[in-house]
């Protein structure tokens, strides 16, 4: 179980090598990555700032990862956060999960996805030929977090 | 009470600030934010909706109604857009 929260790009083939290295008893490695798009839109994008809430990020992502273990019988979980600016091509995040079999791993990375889209502090301000604004939360991403039935925002 | 507050995205641009440390009597986040309101426009403008701002009472997410009796640091931020 890990939580990265870094400036750094990453590379994606290293970090689920090292996820599985040495171990025998992973049936299911599966990975998510998110990426920068050069259009949101009709806007072409040209730069994306990432902000973040350093205090709180690590315990809001832990607290994710702990509860997606508590739901799955998971063996490994890595979730993996940029923050800074970035450009379109560039990665964002990504989460990975692994299991003994397929569903479990998928259903959890989709789980982590759901809550860290609308509940880790993180906030993307977009550069268009227009000028900078920030990426308004969607509805569609707080009505994802209702089929893990999750308690509501107190 | 002596508080941090924290303001992040376009909170922190509406407010001209990133954080800053004040005195309040409030008991709650939203007499919090009626004190910082009162204080000046660009306070006014980043809270007029408060349907577009979260919060955070020392790093965990709370209600406007929740108590800060004790709180160390509170953070006001747009809806969260992660992933």
């Amino acid at each position: 179980m890990a939580v990265r929260i870094q400036r750094e790009d990453f590379d994606l083939g290293e970090e689920l090598h090292l996820i599985r290295a040495g171990r025998r008893d992973l049936g299911a490695l599966v990975s998510f990555t998110g990426l920068v798009r050069d259009r949101h839109g009709a806007a072409a994008i040209t730069g994306l700032e990432i902000e973040h809430y350093p205090a709180m990020t690590r315990r809001a992502l832990e607290a994710i990862e702990r509860e997606a273990a508590a739901r799955w019988p998971l063996q490994a979980v890595l979730i993996l956060h940029r923050y800074g600016p970035l450009a379109p091509g560039d990665q964002i995040m990504m989460v990975a999960t692994a299991s003994a079999h397929r569903a479990a791993a998928f259903e959890a990375a989709e789980f982590l996805m759901d809550f860290l889209k609308s509940r880790a502090p993180f906030w993307k301000k977009e550069t268009t030929p227009e000028g900078a604004r920030w990426v308004d939360a969607r509805a569609s991403d707080e009505a994802a977090l209702a089929r893990w039935h999750a308690p509501a925002r107190s | 009470m002596s508080l941090e507050l924290r303001y992040f995205a376009w909170l922190r641009e509406r407010i001209g600030l990133p954080g800053e440390t004040i005195e309040t009597g409030a008991a709650t986040v939203a007499d919090l934010v009626e004190e910082l309101r009162a204080r000046e426009d660009r306070y006014a403008l980043a809270f007029s909706d408060m349907g577009a701002v979260r919060v955070a009472i020392d790093q965990e997410l709370a209600g406007l109604d929740a108590p800060i009796a004790g709180a160390r640091e509170v953070a006001f931020f747009p809806p969260m857009t992660g992933g």
